[in-house]
């Protein structure tokens, strides 16, 4: 049934008013009273033992209740099993500068402060490693005990007979792409609150409540839980409105413990808000990547084999590392049909912050040297390269050589729509000097199979519950965070229950009221807690539809639901109308909800009838049944959680979306400068359930790859990071940002929710490549190391035409400081951060001139 | 630092504070005022999401010392709506998804009211370069074109009928 009466229609959030207004409230804008303050000591050094801290000088400072340090919580944790060993504050070793030492909680953010600068920490600095591949060499002082060459893990998948293909095949292109790290950068800086209260039974702090911008509050609930060392039960975590994840709120970040072991140290409630530079201390995102690959392909455009090794510098800590490198080496397939692949993936510690999940976690870096090769492979046989893209299409429903299921593929129609809206056959290769188009596709999952905790918990559980009232009221633990969460939700449950969207109410993310879901993460929501919500609606309209049958002398199969009716089915859509018009449902309110005796002996007077209004149909429901509640859940099935290789875990999904770009864009040959003008972007996301959202995650996603393809880059000094800023860091604004046209292909997958998919993170493993692939369009230069700034297009385009290359930050040294402040990079401002960089040299004066002020 | 007692005209309405000098207005209006509306993206004006209306002209409340605003109309995003409902700017962000995660969204709607009060019928070009002081890291800001035009149009539209 394609009819629906609330699913795919474009609605506005059910937040949106509180986001428009300022109404809404984000963890940064509540407190409670008593609040403390808290403030975080970071480490100025790379990689350091701590010696000795002495807190007694802060202490003593009036206004400053509680300083935590490492030995308030010596526990390890990491989101992964396999990867703990964080611990909120360092107990013995430092490992990127900005580590957590100490924290100060007091009154206010002045007095904190001054505190962080009273703490006295010896430090027995380490040799440190930046680069994976000279990390990856390391014999001594290494960054984790128990982790040789600072490798974190590495896996080694032969899918196939890769080599004998690649000797196979007619042509074959290699080479080696470099992405620079980038980050999340969203808009919402980490706040967390923790709060104790005092247990009535013993007098002493009990249960803790814990209010964080988090997309996985469950998972937070249990670090906690393992941290505290307190039952879980007794820790109750709300999510309130999160302003953007994109990955980096996708696990605990060190704040969310070091607030509650600082509330629990100061016996009061504790908020601590990173500033934006600790944002990026705090980073999680995407790292910094080197893919060394080899594809082949026959004369007829086949691919034959792929051949991927990928070395990913992680930072400091495990985050999502291991899952970040088994995807990258799984999503090779699942695209197209490719018959043999082989994958080796390392990642390696360095001395810098930890990197985790980003939006089209572990793909988009591996895609942009795949897309960017095929485009090669294409220039090669002379092939157009839409027509190669068409020609290894996959035939599902089907198992990739990797063991990825993949049954609704909407690939094609993708091509064919960008190359059409494009007017790709006309104009590819004939816009003039300096003017391309480039094509790529990508994929993404919609959710992972395998939840990172290996249980056999459904990963998504919705509650309904439903009063006399006739209001719908859903509790789910799925995490807002901007992408629509609650809204799809909202619609679901109307959809199925045939009400109105004014009637849902959503009780979203709060560990005490809602039931388990495992976070907003690998695009899992929609499909996951949506079909969970779908569950519970059918539950719940079942029990309605028992109870209204009986009223109306017919079978409960018989029955509609529909704009807040309840009718026979040969009455049709008259009635649905007439109900508006008696004014008595739509309205919400129905004579006899509460004097149901009344309405029932009008009922006995009337005799049976052909149609009940929503209300009639609940009352009659929780009459019959004692209460109208009823549940969901959802678990993967078992046939789509993959092969049974080592890390054969990773990259399984019960359905991918499916995306194809093209790109428009100008390349200056003068300056290096690219222009992206157009992007289309088609995207298969199943079922668009809320059109307009779904066109807002692919815009968002574009454009976020546009900013990873020509500006966004993180960029390190002996692991320091030197634009720490969101001016430095240079995200694009309005003037920079292209037109998207974003072209919704819907290929109704067999089990997502009314066939819904993916739709937040597919798109932007495409833009990137897409953008390289116009470069070479417009003049004939292929980049291999992202982002496609100024500098690196100018380089190319003289080592085209065999031109001496310009350094052009020759001579600009970081640590000479008077250079370095005209261009930014706050830390080396004084005052500034919590300690000057040990590599600033102006660092020494101020040890002599006694206060330092400029 | 010692408190001095400051007078300010937010939204309309006149309040007395005691604050300490340096304190800036961002931080009056989200601790002093409970206005948190007004949203701090980054520490050093690079975001806009603090953006507020001085005297009609949309500036950043994060670098602006509260003390420096006596005498003159403030307003946030809090003062946008309409007795009570939304304005045609806010309805049509919410309608054609200028807002996502909502962070940066009052900024925006600060920085569009702004613009709007002095240049009612915008081009695109102008509406790009008027929201480029303002990040938004979910939207890519096409959408929010659309949702300015449709603002645009809804407030004309209503001109139209009251005066009719």
């Amino acid at each position: 049934m394609t009819d629906f009466s609330i699913i795919g229609k474009p609605v506005a959030m059910v937040d949106a008013a509180g986001k428009t207004t300022g109404a809404g409230k984000y963890t940064d804008d509540l407190s409670v009273p008593g609040m403390l303050v808290g403030k975080i000591l970071h480490s100025p050094y790379p990689h350091a033992r701590i010696t000795r801290i002495d807190i007694s000088r802060a202490e003593a400072l009036e206004g400053v209740i509680a300083i935590a340090t490492g030995k308030d919580a010596p526990k390890t944790y990491g989101i992964l099993p396999v990867g703990h060993d964080e611990t909120a504050l360092a107990v013995d070793k430092v490992r990127y500068i900005g580590d957590n030492v100490a924290c100060v909680a007091a009154v206010d953010e002045a007095t904190a402060d001054r505190a962080l600068r009273l703490i006295a920490v010896e430090y027995e600095v380490l040799p440190a490693y930046f680069d994976p591949e000279e990390s990856m060499k390391a014999e001594t002082y290494l960054i984790h005990d128990g982790k040789p060459h600072n490798l974190e893990k590495d896996y080694h998948h032969v899918f196939g007979e890769p080599e004998k293909a690649l000797a196979e095949a007619d042509y074959v292109a290699e080479g080696r792409f470099i992405a620079n790290e980038v980050t999340h950068a969203a808009m919402e800086p980490h706040s967390t609150l923790a709060s104790f209260e005092i247990d009535p039974h013993t007098g002493k702090p009990g249960r803790l409540t814990v209010w964080s911008s988090t997309q996985v509050p469950y998972y937070l609930q249990h670090k906690l839980s393992l941290v505290l060392d307190m039952p879980m039960s007794q820790i109750r975590v709300i999510k309130p409105l999160v302003g953007g994840g994109f990955g980096g709120k996708s696990e605990v970040i060190p704040l969310e413990i070091i607030a509650a072991v600082t509330a629990r140290k100061a016996k009061a409630p504790v908020k601590i808000t990173y500033t934006r530079e600790e944002v990026f201390w705090a980073h999680r995102g995407r790292p910094r990547t080197l893919i060394d690959m080899k594809t082949g392909v026959m004369k007829d455009g086949r691919i034959t084999a792929v051949k991927a090794r990928v070395v990913q510098d992680g930072g400091a800590y495990c985050s999502y590392g291991v899952v970040t490198i088994l995807y990258s080496g799984a999503l090779l397939g699942a695209l197209y049909d490719i018959p043999n692949i082989q994958y080796d993936g390392y990642r390696v510690l360095t001395n810098k912050p930890a990197c985790g999940a980003m939006r089209g976690h572990g793909t988009v870096n591996v895609r942009f040297a795949f897309e960017s090769q095929l485009d090669e492979l294409s220039a090669k046989l002379g092939m157009d390269p839409a027509e190669i893209r068409r020609r290894n299409l996959l035939k599902p429903p089907c198992i990739t050589i990797n063991g990825l299921r993949v049954q609704s593929y909407g690939l094609p129609e993708c091509i064919d729509q960008v190359v059409k809206r494009s007017g790709w056959d006309e104009r590819k290769g004939k816009l003039g000097r300096g003017k391309g188009l480039g094509i790529a596709c990508s994929h993404y999952v919609s959710g992972a199979a395998n939840s990172i905790i290996r249980s056999d918990m459904p990963h998504s559980t919705v509650n309904i519950k439903i009063d006399r009232d006739g209001g719908v009221v859903v509790y789910t633990g799925a995490s807002e965070i901007g992408q629509g969460s609650d809204t799809m939700t909202a619609q679901i449950a109307a959809e199925v229950l045939g009400c109105s969207l004014g009637r849902v109410r959503v009780i979203a993310a709060d560990t005490d009221l809602t039931p388990i879901d495992i976070g907003s993460y690998s695009s899992r929501v929609t499909f996951m807690a949506g079909n969970a919500t779908l569950r519970a609606a059918e539950e719940v309209r079942k029990q309605i539809a028992l109870a209204a049958a009986r009223k109306m002398n017919c079978a409960p199969e018989d029955l509609v639901f529909r704009e807040d009716a309840v009718y026979k089915k040969e009455h049709g859509a008259e009635v649905a109308h007439s109900t508006k018009d008696s004014g008595a449902s739509v309205s919400g309110r129905v004579e006899g909800q509460i004097l149901r005796g009344s309405l029932q002996q009008k009922r006995k007077e009337e005799g049976p009838k052909d149609w009940m209004t929503f209300e009639e149909a609940v009352v009659a429901a929780i009459d019959f049944h004692g209460a109208l509640t009823g549940t969901g859940s959802y678990a993967p099935p078992a046939e789509a959680r993959g092969g049974k290789h080592k890390g054969g875990g990773v990259g399984p999904s019960p359905a991918y979306s499916y995306s194809a770009q093209v790109a428009e864009v100008t390349v200056d040959e003068d300056t290096g400068e690219v222009t992206v003008h157009k992007v289309w972007a088609a995207h298969d996301c199943g079922r668009a359930l809320n059109p307009v959202s779904v066109e807002g995650q692919i815009i968002g996603s574009v454009w976020m790859g546009l900013g990873q393809a020509l500006q966004e880059e993180m960029i390190w000094k002996d692991g320091l990071l030197m634009n720490p800023g969101l001016l430095e860091y240079r995200s694009p604004s309005a003037v920079e940002s292209p037109d998207v046209e974003p072209v919704i292909v819907e290929s109704v997958d067999p089990e997502g929710p009314f066939g819904a998919k993916e739709c937040s993170e597919g798109s932007l493993a495409a833009t990137i490549p897409a953008i390289s692939n116009a470069i070479y369009d417009a003049v004939s230069i292929r980049l291999h190391e992202s982002p496609f700034t100024p500098e690196r297009v100018l380089a190319a385009l003289r080592a085209k035409r065999n031109a001496k290359a310009i350094n052009m930050t020759e001579g600009v040294d970081p640590t000479a400081p008077t250079r370095f402040r005209e261009h930014g990079g706050s830390l080396w401002f004084r005052g500034k951060g919590p300690e000057r960089h040990p590599l600033d040299p102006s660092r020494r004066e101020v040890v002599t001139e006694s206060g330092g002020d400029d | 630092m010692k408190k001095e007692l400051i007078e300010l005209k937010v939204n309309g309405r006149r309040q007395e504070l005691a604050i300490e000098p340096s304190k800036l207005l961002l931080d009056v209006l989200r601790e002093d005022l409970e206005l948190t509306g007004s949203k701090r993206g980054c520490d050093d004006s690079s975001c806009g999401a603090c953006t507020v209306l001085v005297d009609g002209v949309s500036m950043l409340s994060c670098t602006l010392l509260a003390a420096s605003c006596e005498e003159q109309e403030i307003t946030t995003v809090e003062g946008v709506s309409e007795h009570g409902s939304l304005a045609a700017i806010q309805k049509a962000y919410g309608d054609w998804g200028g807002a996502q995660c909502g962070y940066c969204t009052p900024g925006f709607i600060m920085t569009v009211k702004s613009l709007l009060s002095s240049n009612p019928n915008p081009t695109e070009g102008e509406v790009r370069h008027a929201l480029s002081g303002n990040l938004c890291r979910c939207t890519g800001y096409n959408q929010m074109y659309e949702a300015i035009k449709a603002a645009i149009e809804a407030e004309q539209k209503g001109m139209a009928t009251a005066k009719s």
